[in-house]
């Protein structure tokens, strides 16, 4: 597989938000305008730097959540010990700038011609990256199935819900069931995914984000149930 | 840039990291996150080797032979390209002059691979003179396969993508070729102080 962007090196730029969407109760979408963004593909992410008016900077890198040939969006779960997504998932309103770099990474990338049968499993906010790839996947009228495992704490914490939902997206909720619950109620584990992951026999292609724990269990999992090592793409985040 | 972003207030940084100590656009971690771009894979001890190729291969190590090896405990801190730094981690490892001693000192640079596929590339000054070991321990235990076990690199100078988890070798090259994610255009030294994190930076 070819590397992509980066070539030529990659420079800070202000971004506005253009429009702030509530996703839940800890998580919020912001809409950049980014004059000259040239472009992203699904899965990559935007390195972010905010600059405090005494000159502190910090810097944080999100996936972005909209599609190729869609304006960059980001979405922020907030972490209640952090330093960045309090300030964008409380602070931060239409109009406000900050700069960003981007788009960036090649790997945990999805094009049309990767093909699949795509297996796509977030756990929390994991799911950003996975709303660019299935809403790439339908602007590019792509014919690949796609199924999508959703592991969130309760049904409220499921970011995008509204969007996703459909036939190929099983949720789990590991900590609070609605009434009347008829879904997965634990963390995923093997005999979980032998029943929601496609075959191996199909040699689907997966892509799997979430926190770590979540992460090596998908990951170890599919290959326990004979997928190739290097059709398991990862990206983890830490609690930092 | 004159930019501030209205409302940004920080730091809300430990006040007990020295600052000194955090590269440009680092903050300090208390965790230890795990970045790996697949699975993690895992391999038996008893059929581990850990071997420097030139063409073909030129030394091997067995597991057993490698611990065998004089081991020295290292504290240092460490730097991810994902921004998380964290200070003291302390390892134990053998030393790369150790396992470079007797090798052709003439290629300038080296190819770490991995289990998984995963390589890296260094200058081969960047790896002796006391800058680099092959770690078998952290923090008084073995190494856990999340964190590259049984044994990663460790290069604590540069960003933490090039302390190559799960590493079985190192290729001798004559010209620097990039690694995994140098071929998707992340910097192909990786100097953490000088923000060298992505081509061109």
């Amino acid at each position: 597989m070819a590397g992509t962007a980066l070539r030529g090196g990659l420079t800070w730029v202000v971004a506005t938000v253009s429009s702030v969407i509530e996703e839940t109760p800890s998580a919020r979408t912001l809409e950049l305008d980014v004059p000259g963004w040239p472009g992203h593909l699904a899965g990559q992410h935007v390195d972010i730097r905010l600059t405090s008016e005494d000159g502190y900077r910090a810097e944080r890198a999100y996936s972005i959540a909209s599609a190729p040939g869609e304006a960059p969006a980001i979405t922020v779960e907030r972490l209640d010990n952090g330093e960045v997504s309090p300030y964008l998932t409380e602070e931060v309103r239409k109009g406000d700038a900050f700069e960003v770099r981007g788009p960036i990474g090649g790997y945990f990338v999805w094009r049309p011609e990767d093909g699949g049968p795509l297996f796509l499993a977030a756990g929390g906010s994991g799911v950003v990256p996975m709303r660019s790839i299935l809403r790439h996947r339908r602007r590019s009228g792509s014919p690949v199935k796609a199924r999508l495992l959703l592991s969130a704490r309760t049904l409220e914490d499921v970011i995008y819900r509204a969007e996703l939902e459909g036939p190929d997206v099983v949720h789990t909720l590991t900590r609070e069931r609605p009434p009347g619950w008829s879904g997965y109620a634990r963390r995923v584990d093997l005999d979980l995914l032998r029943e929601v992951a496609w075959p191996a026999i199909e040699n689907p292609l997966a892509y799997v984000c979430g926190p770590t724990p979540f992460v090596e269990v998908v990951a170890a999992g599919l290959v326990a149930l004979g997928y190739a090592l290097q059709r398991v793409r990862t990206e983890r985040f830490g609690g930092a | 840039m004159n930019l501030f972003t209205r409302g940004f207030r920080g730091p809300k940084q430990d006040a007990s990291a020295d600052p000194a100590r955090v590269p440009p656009g680092q903050h300090v971690a208390h965790d230890f996150p795990v970045l790996s771009a697949g699975p993690t894979p895992h391999v038996a001890l008893d059929r581990w080797s850990f071997t420097i190729e030139k063409g073909g291969p030129v030394r091997t190590w067995t597991w057993a032979e490698l611990r065998a090896l004089p081991s020295e405990p290292i504290t240092v801190d460490i730097h991810c390209v994902t921004r998380w730094s964290k200070l003291d981690t302390k390892w134990e490892g053998v030393s790369l002059d150790t396992l470079l001693k007797d090798v052709d000192s003439g290629p300038s640079y080296v190819l770490a691979f991995c289990d998984g596929g995963y390589t890296t590339n260094l200058p081969r000054a960047d790896v002796t003179g006391g800058k680099a070991w092959i770690v078998h321990t952290y923090e008084g235990q073995p190494l856990d396969p999340e964190h590259g076990g049984p044994a990663r690199l460790l290069v604590p100078h540069l960003y933490f993508w090039k302390s190559a988890k799960w590493v079985r070798g190192l290729r001798l090259l004559d010209a620097d070729e990039p690694g995994f994610w140098e071929g998707y255009g992340y910097h192909m030294y990786g100097d953490p102080w000088r923000e060298q994190r992505y081509a061109g930076d």
